[in-house]
């Protein structure tokens, strides 16, 4: 065997690569780790991994056609992602929405916020070495899951949104099955703040740990419930509502300490407020089609006029953006996606230095990635 | 079990028959057992979790261990190209030796153990000592970073909750007056926990520390480092560091037992099967610690040891030591 060059690396020092495939990194994430014994000299997050070329695709593709590309992006809150596309087209192409839909929309989209950040809760608590809570956190979830594919026929990649409404009503019983689901979800908050919250291990690994000032944030363009927890109050919803937000009370939970714990209490209380929201739509969940008769629907050829758009909304992760470039024809001449993950990762690299390999995992988890979504 | 003590008995004049006699018996024993507590893991961790555990293979899933052995022993036993061969090849087999060792000095009734030493317990201290430098050679020898770093953290994590636990034991042999561990047992009119509650503490996260078990399962942690010390062992080398880990369990509870818990005395039931029930109380505390608690950070685990368990059982130990100056 040839021997091998002399490294380069310096002595004191060694990299470790932390993934493509590592249980904590959520997907297809790798960290070069430069370390020394088991403190972090240098973090930096290499990406591309599951790279799809969505915004290619959507190139290629006609409005409607597209649609099932955007739950994609972010798996575990895909109604959103779906939501936006539609609300996006509908937008540029002034295609309204029956009262209806809207509010179902809503009500959809914070179930689907909900049970996205319980599987954080759960895979978080994974990443400190809990295995517990993952097990509660996805009975919840699953009955969120049963709720939304009784509506939308799908558990996971939802498709339920259309131009000009969703594909299918929710039935006569759905605010019953909802609100149970709801009581289900309140009785356990106390639950996980005694199981959780109140563990003297997991306040011992998550306060103090991965600090994200508030400058950070800003600058990285850091945003979702990861800039809450530094205390910036910025959250689409309420920033630029969409949709029907405008019509419900809720909070913007934050936290000034910027570090993990204050990450994890933040997506807790916006689960609070997500119910809250979900119970002030069930009630004034108006009557009427659900698909506006006149729009076009699902038809093959929808047109946007020329023109370019931008359209947020607050996913789970954060502000969701596309950018729609139409110059008339049946498909977008260009669609730009602003994930909120992206930023999110890219900050860590100044966070994880001067840290332990634990705190890495930690630290990585606290701000919920989904690679997909990243790469895109 | 009567027959069984007396054949015992009687062989036990034959040193060359009483060894035999002990290894196959003790291998016979841990193994089985082993096999049960592996499912009881699951069960109770099913259980923990609000699901049922395993319930497949078998009646509730009783053969479920029989059958991953079964799948462990086909699976391909992957040696890394750059695997110091030699040490690689030995750590799953001396991962085993001491804490054969160990359990050949427990002694389960007031005549049965197959080695009854006047120093039993510093024996013992000798030899659970020597687990952690197979679990290292298992890390070196990988030649893979994160089964370094897993080794290194378990030489660490051992040297550190090795103090405490002696400091424990200690307080336990002070009121014995004895190092043999028949003799402690025969000493406790009643469980040495009503007396030194602290130590038991103290002893029962020791041992909890020193079997790697979460949440003080560091050197394996698997969100940070992979499998830890065993990221590239396969099959049933794998399966030995298992169930080198279930066996640590079943010998460190059998400990607990005796140092602080009256080993094989209780009332109507045979002593073997006291201090077997007694052992497995221990095991069942450690699992629900399992179950619930998250990981500790490699340092906190360090300071925990260092700053709270050691001045403690330190304390603990001089306390008793004045007391039984000034009484007795």
């Amino acid at each position: 065997m040839p021997k091998p060059p002399p490294s380069t690396e310096p002595l004191d020092t060694y990299t470790l690569n932390m993934g493509p495939q590592h249980p904590s990194t959520h997907g297809v994430l790798r960290m070069r780790l430069t370390l020394r014994g088991e403190q972090i000299v240098i973090a930096e997050p290499v990406i591309g991994y599951s790279h799809r070329a969505h915004e290619k695709m959507a190139e290629n593709r006609t409005y409607a056609q597209f649609l099932p590309n955007t739950s994609r992006q972010d798996y575990l809150s895909g109604m959103i992602y779906n939501f936006a596309w539609v609300e996006a087209v509908e937008k540029m192409a002034a295609i309204a929405v029956p009262d209806r839909a809207l509010v179902a929309r809503v009500i959809l989209a914070e179930f689907n916020r909900i049970a996205s950040h319980l599987l954080w809760i759960g895979a978080f608590l994974m990443d400190l070495g809990a295995p517990t809570p993952f097990l509660y956190c996805w009975d919840d979830r699953e009955a969120i899951l049963f709720l939304l594919e009784s509506v939308t026929g799908s558990r996971l990649t939802y498709c339920t949104g259309r131009f000009g409404g969703l594909s299918r009503d929710l039935d006569d019983d759905f605010p019953r099955r909802a609100r149970e689901v709801v009581a289900k979800l309140k009785a356990r908050w106390d639950e996980y703040e005694r199981l959780i919250e109140e563990n003297v291990i997991f306040r011992n690994r998550a306060i103090g740990v991965g600090i994200l000032t508030r400058d950070q944030c800003l600058s990285y363009g850091v945003t979702g419930p990861t800039l809450r927890g530094s205390g910036v109050p910025y959250d689409v919803r309420k920033a630029e509502p969409y949709g029907a937000y405008e019509r419900f009370e809720f909070d913007v939970p934050t936290r000034p300490e910027g570090d993990v714990l204050a990450r994890y209490m933040v997506r807790v209380l916006e689960m609070q407020q997500s119910v809250r929201i979900i119970e002030q739509a069930l009630d004034q969940l108006p009557a009427g089609p659900i698909l506006n008769p006149d729009s076009i629907g699902v038809k093959k050829r929808l047109k946007l006029p020329v023109g370019t758009q931008y359209y947020a909304v607050e996913s789970a992760r954060g502000h969701y953006g596309i950018l729609l470039v139409s110059e008339g024809g049946p498909e977008p001449y260009r669609a730009k996606f602003r994930t909120p993950s992206y930023p999110n990762l890219a900050v860590l690299g100044e966070v994880m230095p001067g840290n332990f390999v634990a705190d890495a995992v930690a630290v990585l988890g606290s701000v919920d990635l989904v690679m997909p979504e990243v790469d895109r | 079990m009567g027959a069984l003590t007396h054949l015992l008995a009687s062989l036990l004049g034959d040193t060359v028959a009483r060894i035999a006699l002990g290894v196959v018996f003790i291998m016979g024993f841990l193994t089985f057992n082993v096999l049960f507590l592996i499912w009881l893991e699951r069960k109770v961790a099913g259980h923990i979790q609000r699901r049922l555990g395993p319930m497949e293979v078998g009646p509730h899933g009783a053969l479920q261990t029989l059958a991953d052995m079964l799948k462990l022993l086909s699976k391909e036993l992957f040696t890394p190209v750059a695997a110091d061969r030699y040490t690689y090849l030995l750590a799953p087999i001396l991962v085993f030796l001491p804490t054969l060792c160990v359990a050949s000095l427990i002694p389960v009734g007031p005549a049965v153990a197959f080695a009854d030493m006047p120093y039993g317990l510093i024996v013992i201290a000798a030899l659970s000592g020597l687990t952690v430098i197979a679990i290292f050679m298992a890390g070196w020898s990988s030649n893979n970073k994160y089964a370094v770093l897993g080794g290194l953290r378990s030489v660490a994590q051992v040297v550190a909750y090795e103090i405490p636990v002696l400091l424990a034991a200690l307080s336990v042999v002070l009121i014995a007056q004895s190092l043999n561990l028949r003799q402690i047992v025969e000493g406790q009119s009643f469980p040495y926990i009503l007396v030194e509650p602290l130590a038991a503490v103290v002893f029962f996260i020791g041992i909890t520390a020193e079997t790697n078990r979460a949440p003080f399962d560091i050197p394996e942690a698997e969100s940070e480092l992979v499998g830890g010390f065993h990221t590239e062992y396969s099959g049933m080398r794998f399966a030995m560091f298992f169930f080198a880990e279930y066996t640590n369990m079943l010998v460190l509870g059998a400990l607990g037992a005796t140092l602080f818990l009256g080993g094989w005395k209780g009332p109507l039931l045979p002593g073997w099967l006291w201090i077997i029930l007694k052992a497995y109380g221990v095991i069942l505390l450690m699992m629900w610690a399992r179950w619930t608690f998250p990981r500790l950070r490699f340092d906190q685990l360090m300071s925990f040891a260092w700053k709270l368990l050691i001045p403690l059982a330190l304390g603990n130990l001089v306390v008793t030591a004045l007391v039984l100056g000034f009484a007795g």
